[in-house]
């Protein structure tokens, strides 16, 4: 199509600036979908922003309750942050193996990251469970809606993004490396590593900054 | 639309993606990526606990290396970059970090000034008396 005519061209001129083009035409679908997909996961960023304002304005309305200091075991959150870290980066061995089409790397790959994912769910899931065996649950108080609220819609996420890492697994191992596959793979790839971010947010807006002064 | 998985020389780059790089060079970018990030972490949950520097400093220490370390996830991870190919991303990116900070810094501002300036309803009782 007419985009080889202007490849040469825009490699000289990348904004396009003073330049003509005609009918550049649609890009990649490979482009389309992910930069699709980097506006959802903003909008994302964008809700977990509002929970992590909820957070900030509620922190301290403790209601006669825990503080965060008193509930907080820094040991299991480091190793949660542990396991989120070392995830993102086999998920990122696992979309290069991806890349190059290598069965054995993308299946470790992914196993691992789903291992990482499922030990982060059940210290989280614990860490909740003996919250709320203890009277501390998400009515107690203010604080505590706010912070299972945050804290579980990360993990929620969590939890959608380790079924979508089956379900690619699955599909790879099913239909190969095809075209369309290899895009979901690349958004999941996309979705695991902002979920890490958020989580750099709550470990150290909530746990850390919570359990300090 | 093409269907392909290799872009044209010269085209954006999809988020995520790398320019064109040996296996090596993207493996040893996640290293590196792994590594500032595990310091940075370290870091934090150092200085959370201890008692070497100033106190007041802390919380705002924290919220720098978070920043920080976002950074980091975002330029080894997600392969942001301030290349032209990347224009597109980089302005969604903006955006929402605008909408973020609107609703974050906003929300926090609002509810501290009302904190300060609307006493709790026991408060205004007992000045009426």
């Amino acid at each position: 199509m007419s985009m080889t005519a202007t490849a040469g061209r825009a490699h000289a001129d990348p904004h396009h600036i003073g330049l003509v083009i005609e009918h550049p035409g649609p890009a990649p679908k490979r482009i389309v979908t992910a930069y699709g997909f980097w506006v959802f996961l903003l909008s994302d960023i964008v809700m977990f922003s509002c929970f992590f304002a909820a957070y900030a304005v509620l922190a301290d309305q403790t209601a006669g309750g825990p503080k965060g200091s008193e509930i907080f075991e820094q040991r299991n959150v480091a190793i949660e942050t542990v396991c989120l870290l070392l995830s993102s980066f086999t998920c990122g061995m696992a979309s290069i193996a991806a890349d190059v089409r290598n069965r054995f790397w993308f299946y470790l790959g992914m196993a691992v990251t789903c291992l990482l994912g499922l030990i982060f769910l059940v210290i989280e899931f614990r860490e909740f469970a003996d919250l709320v065996a203890r009277g501390y649950g998400p009515s107690r108080s203010a604080f505590l809606t706010s912070f299972f609220s945050l804290v579980g819609c990360h993990g929620l996420h969590v939890s959608a993004g380790t079924l979508w890492l089956l379900t690619m697994m699955a599909q790879v191992f099913a239909k190969g490396f095809r075209a369309d596959v290899l895009r979901r793979m690349m958004c999941f790839a996309l979705f695991w590593h902002a979920l890490d971010i958020v989580w750099v947010g709550v470990f150290s807006v909530v746990y850390l900054l919570g359990s300090g002064v | 639309m093409s269907d392909q998985t290799h872009m044209p020389a010269g085209h954006d780059l999809a988020p995520g993606d790398e320019e064109q790089h040996s296996v090596g060079t993207r493996i040893l970018g996640y290293v590196v990526g792994l590594v500032l990030a595990l310091l940075l972490t370290a870091t934090s949950f150092f200085i959370a606990g201890t008692d070497l520097v100033w106190q007041p400093s802390i919380p705002v220490a924290l919220i720098v290396l978070a920043i920080a370390q976002m950074g980091v996830h975002l330029v080894f991870f997600l392969h942001i970059t301030t290349g032209p190919d990347n224009t597109n991303n980089v302005l969604a990116l903006a955006f929402g970090l605008l909408v973020v900070f609107l609703v974050v810094g906003g929300t926090v501002w609002i509810m501290a000034h009302l904190n300060a300036n609307m006493p709790a309803m026991d408060q205004i009782m007992t000045m009426r008396r």
